[in-house]
């Protein structure tokens, strides 16, 4: 009867081996999807039990969020100051559904699972502290990105507004209308957080639905045709060909396009053109002028050129990623004329098209666009500073074409209508008024302001769109609808508003 | 107690425990008080580690536990010192390992609870202190089973009454109105007011001496062959029948009180004693199949246990649905980011998991104590059923044998079907984890259990009175020792079944005292003859040749106790 015995025991044996492989299994081999897994509340529990960093403004260190204790299982609720109106830049925090903005790309110094935390980590082990996370602080300077905000809220426009210094290239303001609440995404309570979602991400097709997708950070994940304010692009690349100022070129009201019959392109509201030099179609924003440049210039150097304003990179991360702002395939004539307006096929970013400006202020050199200043550790000591960096390998143009640019700029402004215009301040702007749509002649255009002051030493460069003619419909420009508040983001930046 | 898990066999090996001048053996309680000891040290360092990792201060309440654990085992330690003194050393302490991890992980899982509770303004009162309480129950059973039981073969006279009464403590739940009788959809218990037990529990016992007892009465009809066919000896069909029946009301009980674990577990045990008590794997291939079958008509005809399966599957695939796989999703979940090294004990969330301190708690171990710590629990519980085995393979008699073999293939087996369906390795059914899990039914049948392989251990070292003649002792009787083993306690010669015998060949008269020779205890094995008869070679098992051969020497050895008693005793 041993014999039997003996099997049985191997059986035993074999049955707790068979175990063992198994949990091996489960715990080596499928560890990280069932630890990633969403509905494993672990990670959630772990992470709101201890106090997440807080996202504070370079700029008197105003706090923008923060985390509090609570009563409830999930320890900490995290705490948003003016959640819309931060919502581009801190983005939410919801155990639900996820992270977004600086919440999602700087979570682990938020965390404190940043490596460089580490050896705090074990320190806080030892004395028994509760383990916090570091703090972010962003560039963001309250004062512009409240002006610009109440600016677009005010009017009811949907949009974006984009500042920059532009010698380091921090983003002073970044506003996108109409926005959302991050607080009712942090809400501990799931259902809340459910409706909230739901009431900003119904599909815009649906009856019920009254939206503008509110969640969509419009300055860098939403591309638009640029409309005149490309004009700069397409100077700055004649510029560079060895024209200059005085260089003529065509003034007509409107020119066929090449390889049509019958199609022409006209100057806005079909008018010939005041000047007939590059500096007065600048100024007066000649479309048949920009669009025969283009063509003269060729697809190439219109190319080299917009890369050393940073367009046509797909990488772009300041930290959050940046949608690519590129010019299209530039493939024939009749192409290259409607891409020298900026319209085609041609779309910038908000975040680009004050770059822009930011780029000309800079003497040509277009600066990486950064949001984040510092990373601190959980005694704000400083564990990352970040140090502005050249977007281009070389300026978008020569020394002595800075100033040639600028003086354009400073007579477009002047021709430039829009309330908020003060006689101490000279402004260097380029406006534009971007055609869009199935239908465009029938549809409101996108009004665009892009500019930088003061004009003998930049401080700031903005960038404003008011989509879709913002209140003024089909007869929106530029200059009628987006300049004011262009003049209000640049007067709190300048610290004057 | 050289040889590492016991399967090597009876004999002990050494010149240390050969005695021929009959001083006894090392009884090795030295060995298991370190053993204690040591499990105590564990139980400490885990229960402060938790209360660390909770951010409390050292409370009152480990000195608590850690005292009551050891008045417990203290205790224990002592009764097997005075009532078993030659029981293997290390199966209390794997027992203390366990228990003490399991009450450190209850407490662990209170806290959580009673944070979770004050959150939502609820109260609440930790199951620690009842479990203690339930522990310490155990222990007084633990003690009466090693006093009143003093032979284990003395069970076999009340073989029927054991079954008997395992079967209807088996069917009173399904019986009952469900009001008293079910919780969360198992129709597995009794509720008596404040505590409730599952008397599945003590039938599982209670049904394995009784299977054991008549496998050992009648194991020579189970080896006659029946027809050939395809040149397998099948066996006869109405040898079946008992078993058949035995087993069939067991299982329909099981599935009328929707409860598939013990179903799965009785199963496994019952065909692990028909194939030791008769060597033929033919049983193991009939209860497989009749097993397969089983399952088939189950998954076709209830739908929970299609749910069970598709949970099994796939568990996150049937996360959300009701009666999902939900629950095996969070245990996963623990598992998963418990890892390799585990979150610490204290730091994880095993309280996620429903039913995270009963059935659960093996996924709770293995999410704060990782791989490592699950891998540590399962090693215990393997060499407590090896422990369990190797008195087994020691004691000479052949319930013995069966008793102990299938105790502690029934405690792996629990083990195997608990932390395989909390792994997903099977389908999941509801069992606790021997000795871990809360649970009062739980621990007292586990702690009787365990009594009893202390005493089928301790029979099998246990030294022969010294006043033993040597007498001629011949081969072959002790190669068949089990199957003589006789010495019944002089008590066992009345009332027994012994007309279960089957029809033994009248006894040598020299053996066969009225007291000794027709007993309970002794009707299987000396029904043995048939074997003997049919091969006087003795070598009906290498295992037995491995026993006889010995030769004097291996009979002096302090090993070869009750077998050979029939001999001398003439």
């Amino acid at each position: 009867m041993n014999t039997p015995l003996r099997r049985v025991g191997l059986t035993m044996l074999a049955m707790v081996v068979l175990l063992l492989a198994n949990a091996t299994y489960i715990q080596v081999v499928k560890a990280e999807d069932y630890r990633s897994d969403s509905r494993n509340q672990r990670q959630l529990l772990y992470e709101y039990g201890r106090e997440r960093g807080q996202i504070v403004s370079q700029f008197g260190g105003t706090i923008l969020a923060q985390s509090s204790k609570t009563d409830d299982r999930l320890q900490f609720l995290r705490k948003y100051r003016n959640g819309p109106m931060y919502a581009p830049v801190t983005g939410y925090y919801s155990w639900r559904y996820g992270s977004a903005g600086i919440e999602r790309e700087r979570n682990d110094i938020l965390t404190g699972e940043d490596a460089r935390l580490f050896v705090r980590k074990l320190s806080d082990l030892i004395t028994g502290r509760d383990p916090r996370g570091g703090h972010v602080q962003v560039t963001i300077d309250p004062t512009v990105q409240q002006a610009a905000y109440e600016a677009m809220t005010s009017r009811g426009f949907t949009g974006s507004v984009v500042a920059l210094k532009p010698d380091t290239g921090e983003i002073l303001g970044m506003v996108s209308t109409p926005s959302y609440d991050t607080n009712k995404l942090a809400s501990h309570d799931g259902k809340k957080q459910e409706r909230a979602w739901a009431s900003w991400n119904c599909a815009p097709s649906a009856p019920s639905c009254n939206h503008n997708n509110p969640m969509r950070n419009r300055a860098i994940q939403e591309t638009y045709p640029p409309g005149s304010t490309f004009k700069l692009v397409v100077t700055a690349a004649a510029l560079e060909a060895g024209m200059t100022a005085d260089t003529p070129v065509e003034s007509a009201s409107n020119i066929p396009l090449p390889g049509t019959t019958g199609v022409t392109l006209e100057n806005f509201a079909g008018a010939t053109c005041p000047g007939s030099t590059l500096e007065q179609a600048l100024a007066y924003s000649c479309n048949t002028a920009f669009a025969k440049l283009a063509d003269e210039l060729g697809a190439q150097k219109l190319r080299a050129t917009a890369r050393k304003f940073g367009i046509g990179m797909d990488d772009l991360q300041i930290p959050l990623d940046v949608e690519e702002s590129h010019l299209g395939p530039l493939d024939s004539s009749a192409v290259l004329y409607q891409s020298g307006i900026g319209q085609r096929d041609v779309r910038l970013t908000p975040l680009q098209d004050a770059l822009l400006s930011a780029t000309i202020a800079n003497d040509g050199v277009a600066m990486k666009p950064q949001l984040v200043k510092e990373l601190l550790a959980p005694d704000l000591s400083t564990l990352e500073e970040f140090e502005p960096e050249e977007l281009a390998e070389e300026p978008a143009f020569s020394e002595q074409n800075v100033e040639v640019l600028t003086q354009m700029m400073i007579a477009s402004e002047a021709n430039t209508s829009g309330e908020g215009k003060r006689s101490d301040l000279t402004i260097a702007s380029k406006t534009g008024t971007a055609e869009h749509g199935a239908d465009p002649k029938n549809t409101p255009p996108h009004a665009w302001y892009t500019a930088f002051a003061p004009a003998d030493d930049p401080k700031v460069a903005v960038a404003v769109i008011v989509e879709s003619g913002g209140d003024r419909g089909l007869a929106a420009t530029g200059g009628t609808v987006a300049a004011a508040i262009g003049r209000l983001t640049i007067n709190a930046a300048l610290g004057e508003g | 107690m050289n040889r590492p898990l016991g399967l090597a066999g009876g004999r002990e090996p050494g010149a240390a425990t050969t005695n021929p001048g009959g001083a006894a053996p090392a009884t090795r309680r030295g060995t298991e008080l370190l053993m204690l000891a040591f499990a105590a040290v564990i139980l400490t360092s885990a229960l402060v580690l938790v209360d660390a990792n909770q951010e409390q201060e050292l409370t009152l309440a480990i000195v608590w536990y850690g005292l009551a654990y050891l008045a417990i085992f203290a205790a224990a330690h002592l009764a097997v010192r005075r009532w078993a003194p030659y029981a293997d050393p290390l199966i209390l302490p794997c027992v203390a390992v366990l228990n003490g991890i399991g009450l450190v992980m209850i407490y662990r899982i209170d806290l959580a609870l009673a944070e979770r509770a004050t959150q939502v303004g609820r109260d609440f009162s930790g199951v620690a202190p009842r479990q203690v309480m339930w522990t310490v129950l155990a222990l007084a059973l633990f003690l009466a089973v090693l006093t009143t039981i003093k032979d284990h073969r003395t069970l076999t006279r009340y073989s029927y009454t054991a079954g008997l009464v395992g079967l209807v403590l088996l069917a009173l739940p399904a019986v009952l109105p469900s009001a008293i009788s079910e919780v969360n959809g198992a129709k597995v218990w009794i509720k008596f007011g404040f505590f409730s037990l599952q008397p599945g529990e003590f039938a599982k016992i209670l049904l394995l001496i009784f299977f054991a007892s008549f496998l050992v009465s009648k194991r020579d009809l189970f080896t006659v062959a029946g027809k050939r066919v395809f040149g397998v000896e099948l066996p006869r069909a109405r040898d079946l029948g008992p078993i058949i029946i035995a087993a069939g009301v067991c299982l329909g009980i099981f599935v009328l009180q929707k409860d598939l674990g013990p179903a799965l577990l009785f199963f496994g045990v019952v065909l692990m004693l028909l194939y030791v008590a008769t060597e033929r794997f033919i049983w193991v291939a009939v209860g497989l199949t009749m097993f397969g079958a089983g399952c088939v008509l189950a998954y076709t005809l209830f739908t929970h246990v299609q749910q069970r399966v598709a949970n099994w599957i796939d568990p996150l695939e049937t996360y959300d649905d009701p009666g999902g796989g939900y629950q095996v999703a969070q245990a996963l979940f623990g598992l998963g980011t418990g890892g390799v090294m585990g979150t610490g004990l204290g730091a994880g969330r095993p309280e996620t998991v429903p039913e995270a301190n009963t059935d659960f708690i093996l996924a709770g171990i293995g999410e704060e104590l990782g791989f490592i710590g699950l891998a540590a629990m399962l090693m215990v519980y393997l060499l407590l059923g090896m422990r369990g085995m190797r008195g087994a393979l020691a004691v000479r008699d052949t319930f013995g044998k069966l008793l102990g073999g299938g105790l502690a293939f029934a405690l792996v087996m629990q083990v195997f079907v608990v932390a395989g369906g909390i792994t997903k390795l099977i389908p999941m059914t509801g069992i606790t984890s021997p000795f871990l899990s809360y649970g009062g039914s739980s621990l007292l049948a586990n702690y009787i259990l365990v009594a009893l392989l202390l005493r089928i251990s301790d029979a099998a070292r246990r030294p022969q009175p010294q006043s033993r003649p040597r007498a001629q002792q011949q081969q072959a009787p002790i190669a068949e020792a089990h199957t003589v083993m006789v010495q019944a306690p002089s008590a066992g010669g009345v009332g027994g079944p012994g007309g279960h015998a089957p029809a033994p060949p009248p006894p040598p008269p020299n053996r066969s005292g009225p007291a000794t020779y027709p007993g309970p205890g002794s009707s299987g094995p000396t029904g043995s003859a048939p074997a003997n008869g049919g091969q006087p070679g003795s070598a009906a098992s290498p295992a037995n040749g491995a026993n006889g051969t010995g030769s004097t020497e291996s009979d002096n050895t302090t090993d070869s106790p009750q077998g050979t008693e029939g001999e001398w005793k003439a």
